[in-house]
């Protein structure tokens, strides 16, 4: 297929899965801001919870230049609305649409309908109609968005080289951004040292597990407390949990099986190498390591993984 | 002017025409709500399929639903008959008269047409002198806008031959009522259209540069922000090839590639949707952004095949547009089964004085003007209007055409006040590669606003689908 096609196709899906992130992220953020116990300070802005989605989306700057304090509403005006920062809601679903039009002959009308009427939907949103509709109810509108958008992709394309695109985009932004929201926990503070463990802690980790739809697996599967070590090994370890680190190097390897030839075998390989890391890791090793570092390191792989995809693929030289 | 205008649903006194009784039974016996319930079904559906049109000097982005309404244009099996072997014939004419005139010109050489018209028109091109082009066949996709005149005769009123657009809408609109009337065409014979898309495909590939088993057909595209790049991306997708842009292609050796993930592929015919001047920068426009460099060499070294062909602009010029019925009489001899409308050409001194002896009952248009801009419509026009457009021609009277004014059929239309005659035309679209032949409808287009007499969807007007009625059909 035409490589400018395949750059949008693979774009288009991590809109999506970005959009869909974006929303889980603020999830996680909201329901931490509504727990007790809060540390807020005046001057020390980074210990409001609102900084966290900010810092692990590399956004603190860009969202300073525009609102001088911090605030929730500010920040979620931000992180939903705002159509000159990339990562926000509106931005997502507008590029994916964008490419979408584009590359409308290399989808099906399905897909295209699909993500026309979630756009349509989305330019109707104010902040207003969002709080009056509850912001809670509308970031699951747009998780359902993405979910609906892979149900139509999954339920009506060709298993063709577009499809495999699509599929790559998606795992490539999903597996970026687990890291990220798992790093979240990294960033939110707790009121002291002597809480770690505690009911705040149990809180925001639970609260990060079911942003990350992780929650009721991680009782069926471990039926025991919330505890960090065990979250860690089910979003980075288990191939079982769809939005792992694990499970999507599992996609994007298979993949990459399928696109590459010898002219770009090397790609393969890259993912094949990130892939073996979590095949074969210890959840202690990583522990040991430190869970942010760890995340970082992770972050820094696959963004090279996605410079070398779009060279071999997406916009040839 | 003395005749009534021509209903396409009722006679004069009222009655409605017999291939119009069953709709317009269904229409009386549906109430109303549940129509106007359908009208809006129909814009949140076209607004979700996404069939719009970007509009050109609006913020950038915009775009624009072409109004579309729910009362078809029905035509009745042997009529039909007669516009279809018309179309063939015109269009059999026209491409001869493409090969001729970049060969051995020989209509030149008979004075049928003199040849100064032809060699000296600006779309004329030179380049394409000599140039064999598979077939024979230039103009491979031809949109011919027909209008029904006084008494109801059908009359050509403009060729389309470069890159004719809205057979989309044609389809869509089909699409459309078959999913909100679905009643309407489980009781009646209307013949289908859908596999427009398969026949201009098989038609392409039928004039790829000869020795290739299974050439590569592609559509190419200026891009998204073209007014018409849904219809490109549609029929790229309903044929199943590939929509490219000027900078998915290059050219190497006299052979076109495009670029993909699995490296360079060959493309044989290209279905271009982009005008000759900006199809390569090297031969045509050096400024073009859309094009390929080099492509032109490889059309003419015969690497790959253009549709429809560079050249073709000089066939539908309307000062050439007169003299089709005697290219059909030249090159078929047959008698032309489609009139022309009277055309007045002001270059001519005798045409030029009747003319300007009559401008309150004609309509002036520009030669090369297209969508309906820059014509005056004499029995409209104020008198100072009239002498703007009087100046205007006298300085430049080869730039001008005058014809009568028509009085376009009518067909109902809902409009704000309930249904109400407007104005209609009906494009239908010939293919040409695999013999000439065309499926049975073609795009109507309605002028919405009361008494007028433009239908171009850049001037506010709206489209119908168009019925044609299987023989069977009792009426």
């Amino acid at each position: 297929m035409l490589s400018r096609h395949a750059n949008e196709l693979y774009w288009m899906a991590r809109h999506i899965e970005r959009a869909e992130n974006t929303a889980r992220l603020l999830d996680v953020t909201y329901r931490t801001s509504l727990l007790p116990y809060q540390v807020r300070e005046a001057g020390l802005a980074w210990a409001d919870p609102w900084s966290v989605p900010l810092i692990t989306l590399g956004l603190a700057t860009s969202y300073y230049e525009r609102h001088p304090e911090l605030t929730a509403e500010n920040a979620l005006r931000f992180m939903i609305l705002e159509p000159s920062n990339t990562s926000s809601i509106h931005a997502c679903l507008r590029a994916a649409r964008e490419s979408a039009r584009t590359v409308r002959g290399a989808i099906t009308s399905e897909m295209y309908e699909d993500l026309n009427s979630a756009w349509i939907e989305m330019r109707a949103y104010d902040y207003e109609r969002i709080q009056s509709r509850g912001v809670s109810d509308f970031l699951d509108w747009v998780k359902m968005r993405s979910h609906l958008f892979r149900g139509v992709t999954f339920g009506t394309m060709l298993r063709d080289e577009a499809y495999h695109f699509i599929r790559l985009g998606t795992h490539m932004e999903r597996a970026d951004n687990t890291a990220r929201i798992l790093d979240t926990k990294y960033h939110i503070l707790l009121p002291s040292v002597a809480d770690v463990g505690g009911a705040v802690d149990y809180y925001q980790w639970a609260s990060l597990l079911q942003s990350l739809s992780g929650f009721e697996s991680y009782r069926k599967i471990y039926s025991d407390v919330i505890a960090p070590r065990r979250i860690a090994e089910l979003l980075i370890l288990r191939d079982d949990m769809p939005r792992s680190l694990h499970c999507c190097m599992n996609f994007i390897h298979d993949t990459l099986e399928l696109l590459c030839d010898a002219q770009t075998r090397e790609v393969e390989r890259r993912a094949g190498e990130m892939h073996a890391r979590l095949h074969y890791g210890r959840t202690d090793d990583i522990m040991e390591f430190g869970l942010h570092e760890y995340l970082m390191d992770f972050l820094e792989h696959i963004s090279g993984l996605g410079d070398e995809v779009s060279r071999a693929f997406l916009v040839p030289v | 002017m003395s005749s009534p205008i021509y209903d396409e649903m009722r006679t004069e006194d009222g009655d409605v025409r017999p291939h119009y009784r069953p709709f317009a039974d269904w229409l009386e016996r549906t109430p109303p709500d549940r129509i106007a319930q359908k009208r809006e079904e129909a814009e949140r559906l076209f607004h979700r399929v996404g069939i719009t049109f970007a509009v050109y000097g609006e913020q950038s982005g915009t775009e624009r639903l072409i109004p579309f309404d729910l009362v078809p244009r029905i035509i009745p099996a042997d009529e039909w008959r007669r516009l279809e072997a018309g179309l063939v014939q015109r269009v059999r004419a026209l491409n001869l008269f493409l090969s001729d005139i970049y060969h051995a010109q020989s209509i030149l050489r008979a004075g049928v047409i003199p040849a100064e018209r032809v060699l000296g028109n600006a779309q004329y091109r030179r380049e394409m002198v000599g140039v064999d082009v598979p077939g024979g066949i230039y103009a491979h996709v031809a949109g011919i806008d027909v209008v029904r005149a006084d008494g109801g005769e059908y009359c050509v009123l403009e060729d389309n031959l470069r890159v004719p657009s809205g057979v989309s809408y044609m389809l869509e609109n089909r699409k459309m009522m078959m999913r909100l009337f679905p009643e309407l065409f489980a009781t009646r014979s209307i013949r289908p259209i859908q596999h427009y898309p398969d026949r201009l495909l098989e038609n392409l590939r039928a004039v790829a540069p000869a020795g290739e088993e299974r050439p590569t057909v592609a559509v190419l595209t200026p891009g998204a922000w073209n007014s018409a790049y849904f219809e490109h991306a549609f029929l790229a997708q309903q044929m199943g090839v590939e929509l490219v842009e000027g900078q998915d292609l290059f050219v190497q050796d006299d052979t076109v590639y495009m670029r993909t993930t699995r490296g360079p592929q060959r493309v044989h015919v290209l279905y271009r949707r982009v005008d000759d001047d900006f199809l390569d920068p090297l031969a045509f426009r050096p400024d073009s952004m859309l094009g390929v460099p080099g492509i032109f060499a490889a059309y003419r070294a015969g690497r790959v095949t253009l549709a429809n062909a560079i050249g073709t602009g000089v066939a539908d010029d309307k000062s050439i547009y007169p003299y089709v019925p005697d290219m059909i009489r030249f090159y078929l001899t047959e008698e032309p089964l489609l009139a022309n409308v009277p055309t007045l050409l002001l270059s001519r001194d005798d045409d030029r004085a009747d003319a300007l002896a009559r401008l309150d009952q004609l309509v002036v248009k520009e030669v090369h003007g297209a969508g309906g801009y820059g014509m005056l419509i004499g029995p409209a026009a104020t008198a100072a209007e009239r002498d703007a457009f009087r100046q205007r021609i006298l300085a430049a009277p080869a730039r001008y055409i005058a014809q009568p004014t028509l009085a376009l059929s009518t067909c109902p239309t809902f409009v704000a006040a309930g249904l109400a005659p407007r104005h209609v035309d009906l494009r239908p679209y010939v293919l040409a590669g695999k013999g000439v032949g065309l499926v049975p409808g073609g795009l109507t287009r309605v002028a919405l606003r009361e008494g007028s007499l433009v239908v171009n969807s850049s001037q506010g007007g709206g489209t119908k689908d168009t019925w044609v009625l299987a023989p069977d059909e009792a009426c």
